[in-house]
């Protein structure tokens, strides 16, 4: 049986849901723990991770023909390095607080193995552009899902989002949630829900193939 | 039941047993914990009152809700999340905002047992995996302690208490730390009387360490509770804390201090020998009860909080089924004197 093939749309749509590298892959969770306590810093994270992702993906991508099998993984991280390096001084001339506050996982990162994963598993194997679109879809997944925790966190635990403060005065912070214990009770609750979404999908689907059979 | 379905109940052996079930087991930890509980109320009047039908409250309805929603009969009926409730609502301070309770009900038992599998199954003890969600969302809600014996306890609830929902409390009633807050941070030390016989601040439940001893020996009597365990953690506290008076009475308290001060009592007695989460065998209650009583010292002396029994009780939780692991006895026939 011949494969489908895949259109470019969906190496793009894929890492946005189906195969979405936060709540499915389960990929980055040190970023994904470590720096979604508010939802600007999330949201940074999330932009300079898809980045990191888009380019790393493109220039592997062009040098897959050149990249020894034996020394793939030390070429990978000297690329990634490369713009983690770019992104690091970008955010720093841009904020010098965001960049305080992401502190040294911005260099993390480098090692960050939802990008090397990428880069080993797509990047290595594919044309530029499809190499680009993967990286942009999953950079954006990446993106909301550290987006969906950092705004259940910067809510709960600071009554704010991006800042501005959501609630009436006396609100009753939840300081657990601004620990690193709250991102993994955030990240536990999307997933519970990501899940069971994807159960009831399952179900549906193979309800309707037994339809059709 | 008629004498044809009795004649029909065919089983395999053990035929006779000793009646002892879950809900006869809970029944009795209900009697042994009602004196705890009604000196509570009587020590800290409404808000305590509150706090406790809330927290009971808030365990059954999460239990049930969740039953319910997993599609399996419910099983509020054989009374072990009451008293997860009702234990739950012991260890908090009587002047908590009641949605704070619920918050932390919900988690109890929805996290702490729930996804775990329900009764038998939760590696940890639900109440304390909800007092330990509460303290680590609302320090300090959780550190506020109300005074006992107030006057007017009885005809006035403490403004706190009914705080609204996710609103910030707003006290009223008049405080004051407790025993071992004072130990750490003030250098003065209860006198052993006044701890044992709940005259402190505290949290609902801890503070009258008699009557909770009291229904520790009623359950051991009933043969409803491993005594090694509270023993254990008893023995550890009481060497390790005299030991270090020895050396420095200044700075530490005595033995009967640290036993009757805080959570130990009430933790040692009804948490600690929770029978899921504890270990099975002998040797492995007392090493249990050793872990217990050592992180228990090491907490209150040199951490940086004044309690530790239930960090102390939820890391040794975490161990039990280890401790069980590495002590399982020799097959007989087997191993090194197998020859």
């Amino acid at each position: 049986m011949a494969l489908k093939p895949v259109s470019p749309t969906d190496e793009f749509v894929k890492g946005l849901w189906r195969d979405n590298p936060v709540f499915i892959q389960v990929l980055g969770m040190c970023p994904a723990l470590a720096v979604s306590n508010t939802a600007i810093n999330a949201l940074a994270m999330g932009a300079a991770t898809t980045f990191v992702l888009v380019m790393a993906g493109l220039s592997v991508s062009l040098l897959r023909k050149f990249i020894p099998k034996e020394a793939r993984i030390v070429s990978y991280i000297c690329i990634i390095a490369t713009f983690v390096t770019c992104v690091d001084y970008i955010i720093m001339a841009l904020s010098i607080e965001l960049h305080r506050a992401l502190g040294a996982f911005i260099a993390l990162i480098v090692v960050n193995c939802l990008i090397l994963g990428r880069s080993e598993a797509f990047a290595s194997k594919n044309k530029p552009g499809r190499a680009m679109l993967d990286g942009l879809g999953m950079g954006v997944g990446f993106t909301f899902a550290l987006l969906f925790i950092g705004i259940v966190r910067e809510v709960l635990g600071s009554g704010t989002l991006f800042g501005v403060s959501m609630f009436p005065d006396g609100f009753q912070t939840w300081t657990i949630m601004v620990l690193p214990s709250g991102g993994f009770l955030a990240m536990a609750g999307w997933l519970l829900i990501v899940n069971w979404l994807r159960q009831k999908e399952d179900d549906a689907a193979r309800r309707a193939a037994e339809a059709e059979s | 039941m008629s004498p044809l379905k009795k004649l029909l109940e065919i089983g395999s052996s053990p035929h006779i047993s000793s009646g002892a079930s879950v809900d006869n087991i809970m029944f009795n930890v209900v009697l042994a914990l009602l004196p705890v509980t009604i000196f509570a109320v009587y020590a800290f009047g409404t808000g305590a009152a509150l706090v406790l039908a809330a927290a009971v409250l808030s365990c059954v309805l999460t239990e049930h809700v969740l039953c319910k929603f997993a599609g399996q009969p419910t099983t509020v009926g054989d009374w072990s999340v009451a008293i997860t409730g009702l234990l739950y609502g012991l260890t908090l301070p009587p002047d908590l905002p009641l949605w704070m309770v619920f918050v932390g009900g919900a988690f109890g038992v929805g996290v702490g047992k729930f996804l775990f599998g329900g009764l038998g199954m939760n590696a940890f003890n639900p109440a304390l995996v909800a007092r330990a969600f509460l303290q680590a969302a609302f320090p300090q809600a959780m550190t506020h302690w109300q005074m006992p014996f107030i006057d007017d306890r009885f005809t006035h609830i403490p403004s706190s208490v009914l705080a609204m929902p996710f609103a910030e409390p707003v006290y009223d009633a008049a405080t004051q730390a407790t025993p071992l807050a004072q130990m750490k941070f003030e250098a003065v030390f209860a006198a052993d009387a006044q701890l044992m016989y709940g005259l402190t601040t505290g949290s609902v439940g801890e503070t009258c360490g008699v009557l909770i001893l009291l229904g520790g020996i009623y359950l051991v009597a009933r043969n409803m509770m491993n005594w090694r365990i509270p023993a254990s953690i008893f023995l550890t506290v009481a060497v390790m804390t005299w030991i270090f008076q020895q050396i420095d009475p200044q700075t530490y308290p005595g033995p009967l201090f640290m036993l009757f001060s805080g959570g130990l009592m009430l933790g040692a007695v009804f948490m600690a020998t929770d029978m899921v989460a504890s270990p099975i065998t002998h040797i492995g209650c007392w090493l249990y009860g050793l872990l217990i009583g050592v992180l228990v010292v090491v907490i209150r002396f040199w951490g940086g909080m004044p309690e530790g029994v239930m960090y102390a009780i939820l890391l040794a939780n975490a161990v039990s089924p280890h401790i069980d692991n590495l002590i399982q006895p020799r097959v007989f026939g087997t191993g090194r004197k197998s020859g």
